[in-house]
């Protein structure tokens, strides 16, 4: 049902990353394919490090749908990036949590002793996802090409039917549960409902993260951030889906996109669709030491949940519990959180979980609640409904964040989670510093 | 399978009778067309006109290419018509032994294949082609003077039509595989490990020749022609004037008159080349062909290997070299500060890679390899570093002192200043003997050539490592001397602001910039400052004034405070629409004065020989070199001071006097015209 990762092995550090601005899909394919985010990404990242592209021991990219021409990404961005031909790579897909995924499994084989410098990281570019043909187009495509003359390619023509021109719109195929049937956004209207958490809460939630991004960015504090540049002429410097003119009449003015007319969840207290990428590398000890490598922070543990799948949404409650038990840690030990925002409605009822006693007890089997994550706490400098929710690349984006907040508070303790499409929660305990 | 051995070539009689024809020219890295190349070629083949073999296929035993042409060599020697007839008559006779093969006969080429080799190679019934990147294909007789002389002009209208034949001709541009295959000048293009299957297999099944369809089929006929070659004319004219070009125009009456009788026209190819080859244009430019490669023997590739590189400064030069650099294969990172200038500088890559690459993979390549940098982070990997920020001594002193502990050991720092004397920079420095010139020409993707500027304290081997790195960037080194303007900008100093005087003075732009054109420069000065941009010429201008025998013109500090700055203000002598000037009538019955072209010129030369007697560059040969490809100057008049020599050391003297009297001291003859 559930495993964890006690990193009972070598002690893996975190030494560096960086992300590309998250760019906001504009109902037309952005200027980047997925392998050119994390190029981008990449590329000032691996520039600054005293070692060499060539002396990572793996490159492992999450990434849920990548480009036609992408199949197993993280080979093609490491190609791009002049790792050479001799740097193993892989993809990995955990849906929503693909980029932590990817973390996971670099810090196993550094934990393991299987690899001592590891790039890892996720990308998406969202406004790419594929569009297909339905099976009946494709059925009727091969009668076409097999018919060889005239009377035969006429014959076919006849057949072909307006409806065969239906496109699957892969992405929403991609955010809708294949099991349950429920969109993304109904299983956030479902675990709303269950913690009773209303339309104001979700709005005034997705009000203050857009605040704390424009703050952030005012001041300065997203330094992971890497400027995209396309071949037009422009440069991207920050994450372009905030909203600063945004008030309460004005969210409460939408209309709920997923349950039509009575739903409570919009596309503003929702994550934005967005293309970006974010990479970490990953290091051993002997790595550190030998290339006399800064250390930004520890993965300390990890755990992978599983639950009900119109319920995704509580996907973090679930994974970051064993964590803390396993820890013995009370919410006061960890000094950030980072839970994705999928939707403002999930993660209020992740919280609002916590605080439950019941819901803590019987899906939980804790002995009592948790208690209350302080808002103040979490996602402090904004999350998935400001900046937008690249799914493969949201994992490694929150856990790189948390470590930049961890080193610019001067604190030491935080934790990243996600909800993850198809019933499940991914959750990693971090450290600052190389102690 | 039996071999027998000549000099050079190699022969091999497979089991299937079909004749392998090796070439392997001893003693040589390249094949050429030597006579002795020849010879062999022509007794090799008497024996087959009697005895066909079941087929002949002809390859290459280098691994460099093909055949690289005629052996340009045994040009210089020539001075009777005669003999250049029967050099040439020579070549044309194996190459039409080959074609009257009745057995299917193949060229086999991988790498380059140019001139007289793609000439052997047409008189093949087949050609085949390693798809390779390096695989080039080309008839480039035009650049030295001549046309096609080993049955080229008879055979590749007929073959590929007239349109595609005659535009290869007359560019002598080289193509890739790709575009022979489509134009029709091979007949298959596969990768190297199918090359012999795919030759062995078409003598053995040999498929029809290939033939332009459609309407390219007419365009050789004879009453379509006259058309064609209109056309021809008039496109060629707007890069080749006929007065110093006249090959280019030579060809094209060759194929309209003599088109429909190939063996006339075998004759009227010859007797033509015979005439160019030992005219004043070849010859000037077959000197330039070798100062090209003096010039490349100057940078010896195995001092450096150089794999990053980091350029400060993403303006247009600094942009400009990064996006070359990349080009070229290299990982560059270019430090700029500004997003915007880092943008732009991708957009322009974009642009040139596309034009340059044309296939999307390699294009993609090339842009992951230019990796823009704001914080400077690339310079500490970087084997060379090349500054191009903005002219300020203080700017550049405190980069230098910046980023010098952060070099890699060994690394090569050179700045691309114009106009900052180096030892002044070096100062900077740890160690002052580590700084180099590394100074590029605009637009980079097209200036070949690049000044290695040394000062006194410049530790040589730097130097000679510098001039490596523009090899690996296929770019020439010119050593120079760090003097105010160095080589190229100083000659064309004096010679822009003659024009700008003259404009003052009242005479039209227009006239200026044709007097220049016609003596052969590829862009009249009035135009080409316009395109500098009016403020950068007058900071070098005042920078050289300093120093120099240079008075700046009043005209050129006015138009550059009145903000009209050239091109990129859209108004300075001219007024553009894009970078298109309005060229303005002239005045109905307006008579220009006589000596527009001489006070042009001559303040050139002038300057020339004042670099040569300060040693500015090592000697006259250089120099000539340095000003063709740093400006352009008229190649067919194989460089300024060659001109001098060929046109009289007295008369240009006499003439030089003539405009002291009338204009002034900047007239006076500098004591170098004593040497010359």
């Amino acid at each position: 049902m559930a495993n964890g990762t006690e990193n009972a092995g070598k002690t893996v550090y975190i030494i560096d990353g960086s992300r590309t601005p998250q760019l906001k899909a504009k109902n037309k394919p952005g200027p980047f394919i997925a392998g050119d985010l994390a190029v981008a990404a990449g590329r000032p990242l691996l520039a600054r490090q005293p070692f060499e592209p060539g002396d990572f021991d793996e490159v492992i990219l999450g990434c849920m749908m990548p480009g036609p021409d992408e199949a197993n990404i993280a080979r093609v961005a490491a190609l791009r990036l002049g790792c050479g031909k001799h740097v193993p790579a892989w993809t990995v897909q955990r849906n929503c949590a693909s980029g932590m995924q990817a973390l996971d499994c670099a810090a196993h084989d550094i934990a393991a002793g299987r690899a001592n410098l590891v790039l890892a990281g996720g990308v998406e570019s969202m406004s790419h996802a594929p569009v297909l043909l339905n099976n009946d187009m494709v059925g009727w495509l091969g009668e076409w090409s097999a018919a060889r003359n005239f009377g035969a390619k006429l014959a076919a023509l006849s057949k072909l039917r307006p409806a065969y021109f239906a496109p699957i719109i892969g992405l929403l195929r991609g955010l809708t549960d294949p099991v349950v049937g429920l969109s993304m956004g109904q299983t956030a209207e479902n675990i709303a409902h269950r913690f009773n958490i209303s339309r104001e809460q979700m709005d005034a939630f997705a009000l203050e993260s857009h605040r704390r991004l424009a703050k952030a960015q005012d001041e300065g504090l997203l330094n992971e951030i890497e400027t995209l540049y396309d071949t037009r002429g422009n440069a991207y410097e920050h994450d372009d889906g905030l909203r600063r003119d945004g008030d309460l009449a004005k969210l409460a003015k939408l209309k709920p996109v997923f349950d039509r007319h009575f739903g409570n969840v919009t596309a503003a207290n929702s994550a934005q669709i967005t293309d970006g990428a974010a990479l970490l590398i990953l290091a051993s000890e002997e790595a550190v030491d030998k290339y006399q490598l800064p250390v930004l922070g520890r993965i300390i543990d990890s755990q992978w949940a599983g639950l009900e799948p119109a319920q995704m949404g509580l996907g973090p409650a679930h994974a970051m519990a064993p964590i803390m038990r396993r820890r013995g840690l009370t919410i006061g030990d960890i000094d950030y959180w980072e839970i994705n925002e999928a939707f403002a409605a999930q993660v209020l009822a992740c919280l609002a979980a916590w605080k439950d006693a019941d819901y803590c007890r019987s899906e939980l089997g804790l002995a009592g609640a948790l208690g209350e994550i302080d808002h103040a706490r979490l996602n402090i400098d904004g999350g998935g409904v400001s900046l937008g929710h690249p799914v493969g690349a949201s994992g490694a984006r929150i856990v790189l964040h948390l470590l930049n907040v961890l080193k610019r508070t001067n604190t030491r303790r935080g934790m990243a989670s996600l909800c993850i499409g198809g019933g499940q929660g991914g959750a990693m305990l971090v450290e600052s510093g190389r102690e | 399978m039996t071999e027998s051995t000549y000099k050079n070539w190699r022969i091999e009689r497979d089991s299937d009778a079909v004749v392998w024809l090796h070439l392997d020219k001893a003693g040589s890295a390249t094949n050429v067309l030597s006579s002795d190349v020849l010879e062999e070629l022509n007794a090799i083949l008497d024996p087959f006109i009697s005895e066909e073999p079941r087929g002949l296929i002809i390859l290459s035993g280098k691994p460099n290419g093909f055949i690289a042409g005629a052996d340009i060599n045994e040009f210089v020697p020539l001075k009777e018509p005669a003999e250049a007839l029967a050099l040439i008559r020579r070549g044309q006779k194996a190459c039409d032994k080959i074609a009257a093969l009745k057995c299917p006969t193949v060229a086999l080429i991988h790498g380059f294949c140019l001139g007289g080799g793609m000439e052997l190679a047409l008189a093949c019934r087949y050609r085949i082609a390693d798809d390779d990147a390096r695989t080039r294909l080309g008839l480039p007789e035009i650049k030295l003077g001549i046309h096609p002389g080993f049955g080229g002009t008879v055979r590749l209208p007929p073959l590929v039509g007239a349109p595609a034949a005659m535009d290869l001709m007359l560019t002598g541009r080289a193509i890739d595989t790709r575009a022979a295959k489509k134009m029709g000048l091979i007949d298959y293009a596969v990768p190297t490990r199918h090359l012999k299957r795919a030759a062995h297999g078409v003598v053995m099944n040999p498929p029809p020749p290939h033939r332009p369809k459609g309407w390219l089929a007419l365009t050789n006929n004879s009453l379509v022609r006259p058309l064609l070659a209109r056309t021809m004319r008039a496109k060629v004219a707007e890069k080749a004037p006929a007065a110093h070009y006249p090959a280019p125009y030579a060809l094209i009456d060759l194929w309209q008159k003599y088109a429909d009788d190939p063996a006339r026209m075998m004759q009227e190819e010859a007797a033509s080349v015979a005439r160019f080859v030992l005219g004043d244009t070849a010859h000037n430019l077959v000197r330039v062909f070798f100062l090209q490669e003096r010039l490349k023997s100057l940078g010896k590739k195995e001092l450096i290997a150089p794999r990053h590189v980091h350029v400060i400064g993403g303006g247009v030069m600094g942009g400009d070299i990064a996006i070359w650099c990349a080009l070229q294969g290299m990982r560059v990172t270019v430090q700029d500060r500004k997003h915007e200038t880092l943008a732009k500088v991708i957009k322009r890559a974009y642009a040139l890679y596309k034009k340059r690459l044309k296939q999307p993979r390699l294009i993609q390549a090339a842009l992951d390899r230019l990796i823009p940098d704001d914080k400077g982070v690339g310079v500490s990997h970087a084997d060379v570093v090349i500054e191009a920020i903005f002219e300020d001594i203080t700017a550049k002193q405190n980069l230098y002192r910046e980023i010098e502990p952060k070099l890699k050991p060994g690394a090569l720092l050179a700045t691309n200043t114009s106009s900052i004397p180096l030892e002044v920079l070096s100062e900077a420095l740890a160690d002052p003997s580590r700084l180099v010139g590394l100074h590029f020409f605009n637009p980079v993707a097209q200036m070949q050539l690049v000044e290695i500027v040394s000062s006194p304290i410049t530790d040589p081997e730097v130097a000679r490592k510098a001039a490596a790195f523009t090899r690996h960037i296929d770019r020439l080194p010119l050593p120079v001397k760090s003097s105010p303007g160095f080589l190229v900008n100083r000659v064309l100093m004096p010679y822009l602001l003659e024009a700008v005087t003259m404009e003052w003075e009242g005479v039209p732009a227009t006239v200026i910039d044709k007097a220049a054109l016609d003596f052969g420069m590829p862009m009249g000065p009035i135009r080409l400052a316009d395109t500098v941009g009016l403020d950068i010429c007058l900071s070098v201008a005042e920078i050289l004034s300093q120093r120099l025998n240079v008075d700046v013109p009043p005209r050129l500090r006015e138009l550059v405070s009145a903000g009209r700055l050239g091109v990129k203000s859209g108004q300075g002598f001219y007024t553009y629409h894009g970078d298109k000037p309005q060229m303005p009538r002239l005045k109905p019955g307006y008579v220009p004065p006589s000596d527009v072209a001489e006070r042009l010129i001559l303040r050139f030369l002038n300057e020339a020989a004042a670099c040569l007697r300060e040693g500015v560059v090592a000697d006259a040969d250089l120099l000539d070199a340095g000003v063709i490809f740093g400006t352009g100057f008229a190649p067919f008049r194989g460089g300024p001071i060659n001109y001098v020599h060929e046109s009289g050391v007295e008369t240009q003297r006499k003439k030089l006097q003539a405009l002291e009297e009338h204009y002034g001291k900047r007239f006076v003859a500098d004591a170098e015209w004593a040497e010359l």
